[in-house]
């Protein structure tokens, strides 16, 4: 059998993911952010793609089903679908992205049986550590690593976005320690993600956590204390939903031949 | 769009130019999400046709119908008797309100957090938009919800005629009673107000009259037990919608024509929902005119919604009046146990519901059951759970979708339906 290709396009809020595949092999990963016109700021990632059978996910897929003519799946299918690809044994995903967070019970075949997801609102999501950090003058990628670096943290009793900036603002004016805000709010989205676990999460198997706020360090380390047993975080935990629906685009093409 | 009523909603004292917004809002909304369908069927069109009716013909009828020495009470929920009104030449209309477009007006006047229906109907007042607020002898509300229960106490304030009816929390042989009285309060203040005498035989024929729409919504719902429904359920909706504020007499005519056109669908096998798609059960909260949001979310996904577990589906025509005659007393005693065989939320335990809702996941061979929960409507959001345990016993995934009026949360929604509907496939 000669190597059958696909693609696989997370079209998502903050980030787009694109995955080529060579049966089960990775041939690129790329991730850039998405642009206030998604379909213009991915034109030239397109022209340089394969004309192999491609599937797209995320926020923005019935954007580019209707566009260009590829199938549609939810994140749900194609996050569960690479998860259980990257670790057969994973029976439960955390994915928190830019715009929602989720926890999708994964299946033995790939599939999924239970989801949760946040509803309109942005809190415990990496929008919300984004406007966080901006608000505390941290850069992204350093704001996790500081919150860490603080002895204590202060309670953030808010979760909205809004309220919680203004939140925000009144401690640092109040000359609270910017790092324990940090902490803080780190808290505070791991506390509000750890609700929509399941009861017994961790006992039908492994627990991934995937999604751009898994390279967050402070997240990271926090939801490890909170869970019983500790999550497996992938190299590049921002493509799993896109190698997932690169691979079910092989399956697609499978049972078409 | 409707400029020959322009005199009337004039007289009737209403803000004309922003009603004139409001009611093409309500016809966008009708036309992507409803009227865009394909293969609909040709006794839609009365029904399609009184949702513009419904603030134009309607009000007219009504005011005929006053002028000619009959009575007209605005109601909110299906707790309200309709027979004993009917028979007293007292019109009751249905006055929730299931547009987005006067939610916003009811800020400001009202806290935030209360349901979108509640907004919907008191943001129409606000604004000038409701035509029957100056014409109704009376408006019925009941104890069901807190955001009701405490809204009649600002409406009288306000200076509306409140009747109040006290339904029940519990089921038992002491609430009964208390049911009974209030459907026999309900008859005297109708009485006071229409001015008449409630006799045995135009009670008979209302109860019949009812039956009879009851029976015809039945079967409207039940052709969706077929392996391919003749019609979907979003026009199932808006047909059970046009029902509750038309005419009865007239409406059960037009029923029972669509009936009759399904029935023959179904001998050819005609059906606009292609083979082998999921099929959806919605409950919870009521969707009134106006709101066809998530019915359009389910099926432009790809499913189909068979049956409506709903104020504004089978919890409206579950249960007949049993048809006596000539015992006054007697008949007013069975139209009180029929309404309290419905299985609102408000009650505590809600078991027939629950079961109810096990049954009809069987009958109507769903896949899944969508949870349809107005924001802020606790009753229908907590008892989802209770619900959820007894459907996973059944091997019935289902999910809750809690949602307003507004279509910013359309993307979310769609992610939600889809993901349950690519779970289930
Ligand atoms: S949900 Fe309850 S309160 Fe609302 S209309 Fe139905 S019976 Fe009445
Ligand atoms: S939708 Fe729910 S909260 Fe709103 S009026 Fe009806 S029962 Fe009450």
């Amino acid at each position: 059998m000669t190597a059958s290709m696909t693609v696989g396009i997370d079209l998502g809020s903050r980030t787009t993911k694109i995955v080529v595949l060579a049966d089960d092999a990775i041939r690129s990963a790329e991730v850039f952010d998405t642009k206030h016109d998604p379909l213009d700021g991915l034109s030239r990632h397109l022209d340089e793609l394969p004309d192999v059978p491609t599937i797209v996910t995320g926020y923005g897929r019935h954007l580019l089903s209707e566009r260009l003519g590829y199938q549609a799946i939810t994140e749900l299918s194609a996050c569960a679908r690479g998860a259980i690809h990257v670790r057969p044994d994973c029976r439960l995903v955390i994915d928190i992205g830019g715009q929602d967070a989720k926890v999708i019970s994964v299946t033995e075949a790939g599939g999924f049986d239970d989801f949760v997801m946040n509803d309109r609102c942005a809190a415990g999501t990496g929008r919300f550590l984004e406007v966080m950090a901006s608000a505390l003058g941290y850069v992204l990628e350093e704001f996790g690593a500081e919150a860490l670096s603080a002895g204590s943290a202060v309670r953030i009793n808010s979760m909205c976005t809004v309220f919680a900036e203004s939140e925000v603002v009144s401690l640092m004016t109040s000359g609270e320690d910017r790092r324990r805000i940090a902490l803080g709010l780190h808290q505070a989205t791991v506390e509000r993600v750890a609700a929509m676990l399941p009861p017994g999460a961790t006992d039908r198997g492994a627990v991934m956590f995937v999604g751009g706020v898994a390279k967050n360090p402070g997240v990271v380390e926090l939801l490890r204390a909170r869970l019983p047993a500790q999550p497996i975080i992938p190299e590049q935990p921002q493509i799993v939903s896109a190698l997932g629906a690169a691979l079910i685009a092989q399956s697609a093409g499978e049972e078409r031949s | 769009m409707s400029h020959q009523y322009t005199e009337m909603y004039e007289q009737l004292g209403m803000n004309v130019e922003l009603h004139g917004q409001m009611i093409e809002a309500i016809h966008d909304s009708f036309e992507r999400q409803v009227l865009s369908q394909q293969g609909r069927p040709e006794g839609m069109e009365h029904f399609d046709g009184l949702v513009e009716a419904a603030h134009g013909e309607r009000v007219r009828e009504i005011l005929d119908h006053k002028k000619a020495g009959g009575s007209f009470i605005g109601t909110f929920c299906i707790y309200v008797p309709e027979e004993i009104a009917w028979a007293l030449d007292v019109l009751p209309l249905p006055l929730c309100g299931g547009s987005g477009f006067s939610v916003p007006y009811a800020a400001g006047r009202f806290p935030r957090d209360i349901c979108p229906l509640v907004k919907s109907t008191l943001g129409m007042a606000f604004s000038g938009c409701c035509p029957f607020g100056g014409i109704k002898d009376m408006a019925v509300g009941e104890t069901t919800c807190d955001a009701k229960k405490k809204t009649w106490d600002v409406m009288a304030v306000w200076g509306v005629n409140m009747h109040v009816l006290e339904v029940p929390q519990k089921k038992n042989a002491r609430t009964v009673d208390l049911w009974r009285a209030e459907v026999s309060e309900f008859r005297d203040r109708l009485e006071d107000i229409s001015g008449k005498r409630l006799v045995a035989e135009r009670l008979t024929e209302a109860v019949r009259l009812i039956n009879r729409r009851r029976k015809a919504l039945a079967e409207l719902h039940s052709f969706r037990m077929e392996e391919r429904p003749p019609i979907s359920g979003t026009d199932v909706l808006v047909a059970t919608q046009g029902s509750l504020i038309d005419d009865p007499a007239r409406c059960c005519d037009r029923l029972e024509a669509l009936n009759d056109e399904l029935r023959q669908r179904v001998a050819q096998g005609v059906s606009p929902i292609p083979e082998g798609v999921l099929r959806i059960m919605l409950g919870g909260s009521p969707a009134v005119m106006g709101n066809w949001k998530l019915h359009h979310l389910i099926e432009s996904a790809g499913a189909v919604v068979v049956c409506d577990e709903t104020c504004t589906g089978t919890r409206y025509f579950a249960h007949l009046v049993p048809e006596i005659e000539g015992d006054l007393e007697a008949q007013l005693s069975a139209i009180a146990d029929r309404y309290l065989q419905i299985d609102c939320a408000c009650f505590s335990p809600n078991t027939e519901r629950i079961e109810n809702i096990v049954d009809l996941a069987g009958q109507f061979r769903v896949d899944g059951m969508i949870h349809y929960v107005l924001q802020y409507c606790h009753g229908y959001n907590i008892e989802a759970i209770t619900v959820a345990e007894a459907l996973k016993e059944a091997a019935v995934p289902s999910i809750t979708l809690e949602t307003d009026y507004s279509e910013e949360d359309n993307g979310q929604l769609r992610t939600r339906i889809e993901a349950f509907l690519e779970m289930m496939a």
